[in-house]
């Protein structure tokens, strides 16, 4: 296989190379594999890979096929898989020193979800240290470079997944979200990121930052990759009880093209200072859909200007809890100098975590403590209330919501990172939809004069992850990445 | 909002951070001018909303209860496995009691 075809795999390329025995998985997944180890270089995408747990994958499909067994929807498809997220037997750091050799003794329930789906996992992505960031830049392990312009970040915190995605290193990959951490990466790289429902998929087995906040999704390089990924791993999962019991529709099925009379909205509050080269972009997907006969009008979503106050104050004070138990007991990295139990604990952890991961510990236990609690914390909760109210006012009036994923397209290395406030205040576009727990997604949008991707984002009602898609396929199919 | 260095430590104290003189100081800008941000909050009046406190969940109470059986558990092996210091079956951590 040459490195264009390779690049260019797509799902349907996969299965129709294994069926025509063009090439066997096992085939597929050595030449996947080399190419990706070459290539990674260039970007840091992956922290690392894990061969024999993709040759496994590969044979157990060239098995399947021999025997004229079904293989699955993935059979034989180059994965890569978020480093936040669990695989039994292949390290799993959170891009952490304090995780660095850490070894999990099971797997992630989306990880078995694709893996029985034929999926072949060539390795572990690269993030923002316990997927805190929105530049890749706070990884323990050198940042990622953005496949699209190497001096610019992938975005994050799934900058990895997306470059992935976007170099062809992997067909499709996993990363997580809890506050536009596949949607803004997927804008970035120029490929197709989906942060659905609040408990479609399951989180068992992903590293908890957020929990009332954090999901797991997919990363494609085209629309329908990206329903099929979400299709393997969506669903009910007794190990984790927020998961949701709604039946999970047949989302590839849904994916007809015709968009005729769909409501969609453009909430006002998104647009109004947007007046950048994204800005045009948008409005030329807007003019898109138009001629595919959605019926656009304005809508409103009052609250959108507390959204930053109050993500920031939730998903630190949830971090800062959920944080706590890297302590240097059980599997995490301990400070050799301590003297006593408390002295263990306070230096492997000052020792152990990056900046921004301390900060937002710092913020989150400020947040809640003793006298701060309802100030803050409470406060929080009650406008995340009024935030979801909006939406759910607004999904009165329309079918699909459309606005930008980020203010401006991927910014360059080093360029945001001193200054954090400003790095939280770039995250907007997507944090609304995050608190508001509906299904959320980026689909290329056209470049800037520069060359680099634009991302628009759709927003749905709670479980329409099928209306979501069909709305971003037809705006695919008629060429909404080269607007 | 200005936020103290000692505050600053007693923040830390909690969270069992070990932080430098250096992040101290680093962490009291930083802070400061990120709740000052969020004072933002105080403009809307919240006093007739309630908080959101579950996302979504649409199932009775009692749907995520599985049946009172027994399955398969990790094992002392490998739930130690990961641990920086362990022994007989025990996680070892510094001493917590002087004799």
């Amino acid at each position: 296989m040459t490195a264009t075809e390779i690049r260019e795999l797509t799902i349907e390329r996969v299965r129709q190379g294994l069926l025509s025995r063009r090439f066997s998985a096992l085939e597929l997944a050595q030449a996947a594999l080399e190419f990706a180890q070459k290539e990674n270089p260039k970007t840091n995408a992956y922290l690392h890979f894990c061969p024999e747990r993709a040759l496994e994958a590969a044979r157990r499909v060239d098995a399947q096929l021999a025997a004229g067994e079904d293989p699955g929807p993935l059979a034989g498809v180059p994965v890569a898989v978020k480093d936040v997220i669990l695989t039994r037997g292949v390290r799993t750091t959170c891009a952490s020193r304090l995780l660095e050799n850490y070894v999990p003794p099971y797997d992630a329930t989306a990880v078995v979800r694709l893996e029985q789906a034929g999926g072949v996992i060539l390795g572990k992505t690269n993030c923002d240290e316990f997927a805190m960031g929105s530049s890749n830049e706070n990884s323990a392990f050198g940042p990622v470079r953005n496949p699209v312009a190497p001096d610019r970040v992938p975005g994050g915190s799934s900058g990895g997944s997306a470059a992935a995605v976007a170099q062809g290193t992997a067909v499709v990959a996993l990363g997580s979200d809890t506050g536009g951490s596949i949607r803004q990466p997927a804008s970035f790289c120029g490929v197709v990121g989906i942060t659905p429902t609040y408990g479609r998929v399951s989180r068992y087995g992903l590293v908890a930052f957020a929990s009332s906040l954090d999901h797991i999704g997919p990363f494609a390089r085209n629309v329908r990759d990206a329903a099929l990924l979400l299709q393997v791993i969506a669903g009910r999962d007794p190990m984790d009880s927020t998961s949701a019991f709604a039946p999970v529709p047949d989302y590839v099925a849904e994916l007809s093209g015709d968009v005729r009379g769909v409501k969609v909205g453009l909430p006002r509050e998104y647009f109004r200072d947007l007046t950048s080269e994204t800005g045009e972009k948008i409005a030329q997907g807007v003019e898109l859909l138009k001629r595919l006969g959605c019926e656009v009008r304005e809508i409103s979503l009052p609250h959108t200007e507390y959204a930053i106050a109050c993500y920031y104050i939730i998903c630190t004070a949830e971090a800062s809890s959920n944080l706590a138990r890297y302590d240097g007991v059980r599997y995490t990295r301990r400070s050799p100098h301590s003297e006593t139990l408390s002295d263990m604990y306070r230096n492997s952890r000052g020792e152990g975590f990056g900046a921004e991961c301390k900060r937002r510990i710092m913020l989150g236990t400020y947040v809640l403590s003793a006298g701060y609690y309802e100030a803050y914390y409470l406060k929080a909760q009650k406008v995340r209330t009024l935030i979801a109210r909006d939406f759910t006012e607004a999904f009165r009036e329309v079918d699909l919501i459309v606005t930008p994923v980020s203010p401006f397209p991927a910014f360059r290395l080093g360029e945001k990172i001193a200054d954090p406030l400003a790095m939280y205040l770039s995250d907007i576009y997507t944090i609304t939809g995050s608190l508001a727990g509906i299904p959320c997604m980026s689909v290329p949008c056209g470049r800037t004069r520069e060359g680099l991707p634009v991302g628009m984002q759709i927003l749905a009602r709670h479980f329409d992850e099928a209306g979501m898609l069909r709305l971003a396929y037809a705006f695919e199919q008629a060429g909404g990445a080269e607007v | 909002m200005k936020i103290s260095e000692e505050q600053v430590r007693y923040v830390a104290d909690l969270a069992n951070l070990r932080l430098t003189d250096e992040e101290v100081a680093r962490m009291c800008a930083e802070l400061g001018a990120i709740l000052t941000y969020m004072d933002k909050l105080n403009e809307l009046d919240t006093s007739q909303v309630e908080p959101m406190a579950q996302v979504l969940y649409e199932a009775e109470e009692t749907a995520t209860l599985r049946d009172d059986v027994e399955g398969p558990t990790l094992g002392a092996e490998a739930a130690l496995a990961n641990a920086p210091l362990a022994g007989a079956g025990y996680f070892k951590v510094p001493r917590v009691i002087e004799r």
